[in-house]
């Protein structure tokens, strides 16, 4: 029986704020557009970003983009590209205005305009009084902004495929990309999409590790598609944890608790952070916190039967101070662990948030990888957008607002660039027979039948390798040892068996290929992570614990044949204005 | 029949996969815990429920608030049962 093709002008794979402003802007203009996820397109993970999105509309206080540039390389460590920065600060106040007009609810002030919050790390006057920048729907802004692009979408016409998982990229000979060969969940029957450009939108890969804050979709899927693609990834020793997750669990208890007065103590009462950060203690910076968690774990003093956290108390605030401030906290609190933290103290661990790091990108969302004349040539017919690109804004660490920002943008520049690609190659290219091959032997490899290890326990042991060899503590030998036994894991999926070989619904057999993409992007953290020796942003090193800008101001591409890391330069110059030269990193 | 039962059960687990994980763990810790399989009314109150919006969920199931309808806030007690009695278990 023959796979049955459909054909589009642009495939989108992902359903979340980036993918979805890129569908509206082409639809929108009549192309034929098709939108593939996995979940139900509401249920993407930016519903779940409740910050807001900087745009230096100086509603509240003075503002302006170049400063919103300035605090954002600055918060990368100097690793972030300052071209991409640049368009992203600028094109943010569009942006928000766009949306504003599709019918976003954002907050409002007296005067009738956004509402407009301070947040961390976003300074007036390249450094100085703290600036208001983020622009907030309530605490809901991410599902704001993603109802909103999903009615204008079903507005636009976009063709809609609910509950079909992408496999893998089609790609030909001359590295061209065709679209993708997905598979649909319901009937469990593969798909060909050919589509004259294809969009990767897939969200980030929190799941890779044991504590996330990522929702249980958060694959990495777009990420291993590309470097199965043969298609490097950039920058993926950058991940952004936050020290204090709900241990076992991974939600955020949110930096405000010990803002309140919150601290941490080990399995022997002690007030640990004393030792690690004796002025800023329990508000030492988020890395400082989480590496002196971990620290106490693995030197015996962690509490619980398996000494596996530490203990966050404000019970000594009162009742009044916890249950008013910090409501949040609360409901967490006794929905996940049954206690009331105005009484008794919270278990924590840190948790991975957000990825920096992802498909190396231009700010026009093109994919770019060195081929054969430099180190940024588009991959003809793909891009990529959102946390699964790295364009690169975020550097080695993340600004709070910036991550909507920078979905929205980019989503958007992905829309202009597919409209620009579409007027000049207006035709598909015929797609070899040959290019399907291996994608669809790789689906045949989880029908095999036999004894063999379940994939929920290979996912486990993967999770659980990735926390331990390349979370919040790293130095040679712990990221060495886990190269070495991700590779033995690797070798694991080999023999690893479905017991299920059911068509409908087979959702096992979509945890399988998503496996597939966690052991991917797991490889790629890890090996960029042992590469990379130098601290800077969220990768910290215990043996190299120092910025080296001689030696290391540079991304890292990691390709996945012979789990090659090789380096890329940062682009330094902006379009218009004059570079941030790096500085030490000082707030 | 049963092997429709068996697919519903399957699609209803997909339909577990929400955008958030605190919604994430909720469900599946419910679904894991059935000792029986629901009967078409509870079936049908569960894929309600599922069908609802994510930021309704978390103000039902973290927030506190309860559905109106009384079948919803019935089948919303018994979630949070179910995480209560996980989160029980693993602390023993």
């Amino acid at each position: 029986m023959g796979l049955q093709h459909r054909h589009f002008d642009a495939l989108i794979i992902g359903a979340g704020g980036a993918g979805l402003n890129a569908a509206l802007r082409l639809a929108s203009a009549n192309h034929r557009v098709a939108v593939v996820s996995k979940v139900f397109p509401t249920r993407s993970h930016t519903v779940a970003a409740q910050g807001g999105v900087n745009a230096a509309l100086a509603n509240v206080l003075p503002d302006n983009w170049h400063w919103h540039m300035f605090d954002t390389v600055k918060g990368s460590d100097y690793l972030g590209d300052q071209d991409a920065i640049e368009t992203m600060c600028r094109e943010a106040i569009p942006t928000v205005y766009e949306l504003e007009h599709a019918g976003v609810p954002f907050s409002r002030l007296d005067n009738g305009k956004i509402y407009q919050r301070a947040f961390g790390g976003m300074s007036q006057n390249f450094g100085g009084e703290q600036a208001a920048r983020t622009c907030a729907a309530a605490d809901r802004t991410g599902h704001a902004i993603l109802h909103t692009l999903y009615q204008q979408n079903i507005r636009a016409r976009t063709h809609f495929f609910d509950e079909v998982f992408a496999v893998d990229l089609l790609r030909d000979d001359a590295g061209v990309v065709l679209g993708a060969l997905v598979l649909d969940i319901a009937t469990g029957e593969p798909l060909v999409i050919e589509s004259k450009t294809t969009l990767l939108a897939t969200g980030g890969y929190g799941q890779v590790f044991r504590t996330t804050t990522n929702a249980f979709i958060n694959t990495g899927d777009g990420m291993a598609m590309a470097l199965r693609a043969g298609v490097p990834v950039q920058d993926m020793e950058f991940y952004q944890f936050h020290p204090t997750g709900v241990a076992g669990k991974g939600m955020l208890i949110t930096e405000g608790a010990r803002g309140e007065g919150g601290y941490l103590i080990n399995a022997q009462g002690e007030r640990f952070m004393e030792r690690y950060a004796p002025n800023a203690l329990d508000l030492a910076s988020r890395d400082v916190v989480a590496r002196a968690i971990v620290t106490e774990i693995r030197e015996g003093r962690g509490c619980g039967p398996h000494q596996d956290h530490v203990l966050l108390k404000l019970d000594h605030l009162g009742a009044d101070v916890v249950h008013h401030r910090l409501p949040g906290i609360v409901d967490i609190c006794r929905v996940f662990q049954g206690i009331d933290p105005a009484k008794q103290p919270i278990q924590v661990f840190p948790t991975a948030h957000y990825a920096m790091g992802g498909i190396p990108t231009d700010r026009a969302a093109r994919v770019v990888a060195p081929v054969h004349k430099g180190p940024e040539e588009a991959v003809p017919g793909l891009y990529a957008a959102g946390e699964c690109a790295c364009v690169s804004v975020h550097g080695a660490n993340r600004l709070g607002g910036n991550s909507l920002l920078d979905i929205l943008v980019f989503g958007r520049a992905a829309g202009q660039d597919i409209e620009r690609y579409l007027s000049e190659n207006p035709h598909h290219r015929p797609l070899p027979q040959h290019t399907l091959d291996p994608i669809l032997a790789r689906l045949e490899r989880w029908d095999r039948h036999g004894e063999g290890e379940p994939v929920h326990v290979v996912k486990a042991d993967l999770r659980k390798l990735m926390e331990d060899h390349c979370g919040v503590f790293r130095d040679h030998d712990t990221m060495a040892k886990g190269v070495e036994k991700l590779r033995t894991l690797r070798e694991r999926i080999e023999h690893a068996r479905l017991q299920d070989h059911s068509q409908i619904f087979n959702t096992a057999r979509i945890e399988a290929l998503e496996l597939d993409n966690l052991v991917d992007v797991g490889m790629a953290t890890l090996a960029c992570a042992l590469a990379r020796e130098e601290s800077r942003g969220a990768h910290s090193r215990i043996d190299f614990p120092e910025r080296d800008d001689v030696h290391w101001m540079q991304h890292s591409l990691f390709w996945r044949e012979g789990d090659r890391v090789e380096a890329k330069p940062v682009r330094t110059k902006p379009l218009t204005v004059e570079s941030f030269p790096p500085k030490a990193r000082v707030y | 029949m049963s092997s429709q039962t068996e697919a519903d059960r399957r699609r209803l687990r997909w339909q577990c996969r929400r955008g958030m994980l605190e919604l994430d763990l909720l469900f599946s810790t419910f679904i894991d815990q059935l000792d029986a399989p629901l009967s078409a009314a509870e079936h049908a109150d569960l894929l309600h429920l599922l069908g609802c919006q994510d930021q309704q969920l978390h103000d039902w199931l973290i927030g506190g608030n309860e559905p109106e309808e009384p079948r919803l806030r019935a089948l919303v007690a018994r979630i949070l049962a179910a995480q209560s009695g996980a989160t029980a278990s693993s602390d023993a």
